[in-house]
Order: structure tokens, then sequence, then C-alpha cells
């Protein structure tokens, strides 16, 4: 056990709740009704993942920090999630191109580590590869909808896509050769190709272009974000922080 | 702009047991009817299979008719075992 | 008008339900007296229908209002498991509105038509979420006593005469076991942890106490639906027992909370085996009805954005399904 692996896991668990904490600002705000119940089940999903996945991290760091300590004691520069899920995501378009390309990258990941060497970490994947499977199906079915809508959706769709695309590249950023060589981590080489392939296909049926855009400057799994995170933090993070010690 | 179209939803709660009427939800198509389904009647693990119907193609008795319909087989109680005598002592019948 | 939890009342100056008429079918008054379940395609007198639909819309549209305050404090949570019990509990309301609109919906409307008449105000939504949620406290004290409030009210509902909405109310109260007991629990920890979360909570209690009575509408000398209501077996107790009841409940589990409510006339009354309490002020119910509660507008705009920020994704669903319909070989599924 050694810091990488936490630091692996720690990333996968800060992807999940920073998505979580997107996904929750949808909540009464949703294009329909059922679309409200929708979001919140998705949302409630990678809390879970989240919540998992950070007291694992916790436990492989052995400095005694649960859940709570990682997810509201820790500044921005300590967070270690990928920068496509903290920008804001109040359009549903953004929303739903960001849902595709990060659950298709969970979907492959998860199904890899379902049979990691860590067993933990291969139990929450187990159980979370069928729940990534339910978002990517949902937001296939918005990007078809929305691509292949009206004009106004499916340029409001391309507009999404083409803003999400710069940031695809960090999730297959390099993972310690070690972690891989032991079976712990997937091999981002080889998620890379299967998710690619699979989000071109959705965006192909949907009658959108996959779009040719230079990767933005990574640095999300080394603690260098965008100025976006520091202001969901603070939202996330102030009550907490104002009570240090407090049980809730 | 039109709204999108009611579906009606049945769940059937386990194996072995017929879908049951649950409620009904607004969706543009059956995929979708399908999925919001899913999310808003399950949550609570209350099933293990679905259908939808579009509310439109629900061909329903009406109350009016309903003595016609109903009423008949009231007095048909030959139609029930507990009709028939059976003699003291007789087993397995 | 407004409901509040299936609980139908006219604010003073507003024009009560029609009275009931001796020309209802001869049908429908047999199945009210034998204690039987009306449903959809029965022969409805047209002031019953109205009436529910009217009743039924004002639930819905309070259980999607509802969502609103304790919506925002979901990216606030102190703790994550908080985060995710905040967010199911949210999820929710979506579902219980959800669930009221389709039994609305069984008596020959469009939901659509009831969200118009929400957005544009002419149907009302239940008072309380007018207030605001100001501390995290907050999200303990509506679900002990605003859900606490909801449950009295809703269970007898479970017995309406109205077979959808009876089955719609069965299902909410089912979900809801775990809305009130959250929000105690939030307030137990509260209360047994540090003196600022004490105080929290404690603050909170102050300003959701009398709210909450509210919720239970005007007394019953005063409630000028009522009585109509409980000759069609909508409502099956009064106002004011309603009221009673709950105040009996929270009582003790004020106690057990080690808070205080904010009435010195609370007291333990041997005679009546009730306890008594002071007199709720409706000048602010009505003031709130009539849209001048410290939120009527924050929650009108909030919902009126969704809806229309939501509209073009709306279209492109239908645009799709009609060129999926459109094309060769299209299957109904």
């Amino acid at each position: 056990m050694t810091n990488a692996h936490a630091d692996y896991v720690l990333g996968l668990a800060d992807d999940a709740l920073v998505s979580a904490q997107r996904m929750g600002w949808w909540i009464s705000r949703a294009p329909q009704l059922e679309e409200d119940v929708a979001l919140a089940n998705i949302g409630l999903d990678q809390l879970g993942q989240a919540r998992t996945l950070l007291a694992h991290a916790g436990s492989l760091e052995g400095e005694g920090r649960g859940e709570d300590d990682l997810a509201y004691f820790r500044d921005e520069r300590d967070f270690r999630n990928v920068k496509l899920v903290e920008r804001p995501q109040t359009d549903f378009a953004v929303t739903m191109a960001r849902l595709l390309v990060f659950a298709t990258w969970q979907a492959e990941l998860y199904a890899v580590l379902a049979h990691s060497s860590d067993p933990t970490l291969a139990g929450v994947a187990g159980k979370a590869v069928k729940e990534v499977a339910y978002h990517v199906d949902h937001a296939r079915q918005w990007v078809l909808r929305l691509g292949d809508g009206t004009d106004e959706s499916h340029l409001r769709m391309q507009v999404a896509v083409d803003a999400e695309w710069p940031f695809v590249e960090e999730l297959f950023g390099a993972v310690d050769p070690a972690l891989v060589a032991d079976g712990i981590a997937a091999d981002p080489t080889v998620l890379r190709p299967a998710v690619l392939g699979r989000v071109g296909r959705v965006l192909g049926e949907a009658t959108l272009t996959v779009p040719h855009l230079a990767p933005a400057v990574a640095g999300g799994r080394e603690g260098l974000h965008t100025e976006h995170l520091g202001f969901l933090l603070a939202e996330m993070q102030h009550l907490s922080r104002s009570h240090p010690g407090a049980s809730w | 702009m039109r709204d999108w179209p009611l579906w009606e939803v049945f769940v059937r709660s386990r194996r072995g047991l017929s879908h049951v009427h649950v409620g009904s939800l607004h969706a543009p198509d059956a995929e979708m009817a399908l999925r919001n389904a899913r999310d808003l009647y399950t949550r609570r693990q209350e099933g293990v299979s679905l259908w939808v119907v579009p509310a439109a193609e629900i061909v329903a008795s009406s109350p009016d008719e309903a003595d016609a319909f109903f009423d008949p087989a009231a007095d048909k109680i030959y139609r029930h075992p507990t009709f028939y005598d059976v003699p003291e002592g007789v087993e397995h019948l | 008008m407004a409901q509040v939890y299936g609980n139908d009342f006219t604010a003073p100056g507003e024009t009560p339900a029609r009275p009931a008429t001796s020309d209802e079918p001869e049908t429908f008054r047999a199945l009210l007296e034998g204690e039987g379940r009306v449903e959809p395609r029965d022969d409805l007198p047209d002031a019953y229908r109205r009436t529910l639909v009217r009743q039924i819309a004002q639930h819905a549209h309070s259980e999607i209002i509802g969502m609103q305050p304790e919506g925002n404090w979901i990216s606030r949570a102190p703790s994550l498991r908080r985060k995710a019990i905040l967010m199911a509990k949210v999820q929710d309301e979506a579902g219980h509105g959800l669930y009221l609109y389709a039994a609305a919906e069984t008596l020959g409307v469009d939901r659509a038509d009831l969200l118009d008449q929400l957005h544009s105000g002419r149907q009302k939504y239940s008072s309380i979420f007018n207030y605001p949620t100001l501390t995290w406290a907050d999200m303990g004290a509506i679900g002990w006593l605003v859900d606490g409030a909801a449950i009295v009210n809703q269970v007898p509902l479970c017995r309406c005469s109205y077979g959808p909405y009876a089955r719609a109310m069965i299902r909410v109260c089912k979900e809801e076991s775990f809305h009130q007991r959250q929000g105690f629990e939030i307030l137990h920890t509260l209360s047994h942890g540090t003196p600022a979360q004490k105080a929290m909570a404690q603050d909170a209690v102050d300003r959701y106490w009398w709210p909450s009575l509210m919720m239970f509408g005007p007394p019953d000398d005063d409630s000028p639906n009522s009585a109509q209501s409980m000759a069609w077996g909508i409502k099956r107790f009064s106002n004011d027992d309603l009221r009673q009841r709950f105040v009996d409940m929270a009582v003790p589990q004020a106690e057990a909370l080690g808070l205080t409510l904010p009435d010195p006339e609370i007291r333990w009354n041997e005679d009546r085996g009730h306890h008594d309490f002071g007199e709720v002020d409706f000048t602010e119910l009505f003031e709130v009805i009539k849209g001048n509660g410290p939120c009527n507008a924050e929650r009108m705009a909030h919902r009126v954005r969704a809806h229309e920020d939501g509209a073009w994704v709306r279209e492109a669903a239908n645009a799709y399904a009609d060129k999926q319909a459109a094309r060769p070989g299209a299957d109904v599924a």
C-alpha cells in the first residue's frame, strides 16, 4: 500500500463527489418533473460511490480520516478530481454531454476495476458498474433527442459537446505504472479507445460531430484546478468548517 | 408546444406476480416512458419488471355498463366450489 | 384559496366552493353512504370534481414548490450522509408531486394546464414553503414539524372517497415515513451537540412552530369549505381536530429533543385530555396566502424559470419522437 494507491482512489472519489455536487443543483430545476427524479437518482448514485471511495482512500492513507474529513476539510489544491466534472453545469445540454463522457469513462473503468487486486476497490466497482450503465443510457437517450431533435437543440447540443471536449483527454492521464502492473488500477491507454469509440458512436447517431479540439491544460489529478472548484468547495464545506469537531 | 403524452405504468413487484397498475407519468416516447417509470416508480425496489402503455390506448368499460357487464355473473353460483355438497368423510375433492 | 397538504380552505374575501346540491347522481350518493370508493369514470357531480381537481392540484403544487426550501441546502449539507438523505428527500417530493398530478389527471385535466395555473398564480401551494430556510437546522424543523403536520393531514386522506387520490396518498404516506424521522434526528443531533448547534436548532423550531400550526388552516367556524369536503368524504377530520392532534404529538417530542416550543400557553389540560395552546395568528397566514410572505416571489420565479428554461428540451424530445415515428419500419416501442 503506497500513497500512490491512496491518491488513485482519492481521484476517483473526488470525481464522483464533485459530479454529485453539480448534479444536486438540478433538483427542482430540471426541464420536466420526471427528469428531476432521474437526475437525483444519478446524483445519489455518484454520491454513494464517492462515499465508499473516500472511506477507502482514507483507510489506505492510514491517518484516520473518514469520508467527511476528506470531503469537507481539504482545500482545492488537495482535491484530485478531473476538471471535466468541476465546471458549472447549469445548461441541460452541457449536463448531458458531460454525463455521456464521464459515465462512459466510469463504465469502462469500473468494468476493469471490478477485477482489481485491491478487493475493496473491486467491490465498489462491481456495484458501481451497474449504476453507471444506467447513467450512460440516460445520457445517450438525451444526447440522441437533443442532437436529432429541433434545429435549436441540435445547435445547443453541439455547442455543449464542443465545450466539454477539451476536458475529455484528462480522463486518460497517466497513472502510476506500478499500480497498473500490480493490477490495482486500470490502464488509461486501454480505456481511451474504448471510451472514445462508444462516445463517438452515440454522437454520430445523434447527428453530432466529434470535435477536433486541442485538449485543455490538465492538472486536476495534481490539484491544479479551474477557478470554479474553489467556489464549489466553499459552498459545500462552509457549514462543516464553521463548526469544527461538531457532529451532524 | 405539444405536451408530452401520458403513459400508464404497471409494475411486477416480484417474479411470480402479475404487473399491477401503479400510476402514470409523462414522456415523449416509449423508451423515455420506460426509463421515467423506472426512476419514478421503483426507487425503493418496488419492481423487477415494468410495462408502460400509452394512456390513450387503454379501452375501459364504463360504469354505465357495469350493471349489464357484471351483474349477470352474480347468480351463477354454480361456478363456485362452495355451491356443491360434499358427503361427510370424502377427501381430496 | 390555499390548501395545505390536503387541507382545503378559503382566505377571507374569496368565494368558497359551490355548496352541495341535492341533484347529485344517485349512484354517487350511494357510494358515499356505503363508504365506497369513487372512481374516475363514475358519474361525478361537477362541484365534487372541481373541488378534487383544485385540492389535488394544489397538493401536487405544494410538493413541487416544497422542493425549493430544502433544495436550498443540498449543496451545503454538513456531512455526506446528510447530503444523500436530503437529496433523496427532495427527490421524493418531486415524486409525490408526480403521483398527485397523475391522480388529478384521472379527473380529465392535463398536468400542463395545472402547471400553467400554478405558474400564473391562479392556483396556490402550501404557504409554509414561502418561509426561508436560513440555517441547516431548518432542515430538521421542516422534517419534524412541517412533514409532521403534513402526515397528520395526509393519513386521513388515504381513506379519501376518491380512489386515485387515496391510492396516491397511500404511496406518499408510505414513502414519507422517513421524512419526519430524519428531521427529528437532525434536531436531536443538533440539540445534543455544541451550544452553537443547539441554539441553531432552537431558533429553527422558534421560526417554524407557528407556521406549522397554520398549515391546518383556519379555525373550523371560519372554514367554509370544510363541511362540504367532509360530507363528500374528501376530508375526514376538522382543521382544529387535526391541529390538536399535531400539538399533542409534538409536545412530548419537543421534550425528548430538549427544545422548547415558542408558546408559553402550552400546558396539559387534564379535563380535555389534550394540550392547551396559544392562539394562532391567522392574519399572518392570510398575508402569506395573498402573496406577501417572505419568499412568495422567489419560489414562483424559481419554478417558472425552470419551466421556461426547459422548454427547448421538451420540444426537442417531441421533435425526435415525431422523426422516429415517421421513419420507415418505425415500431411503437
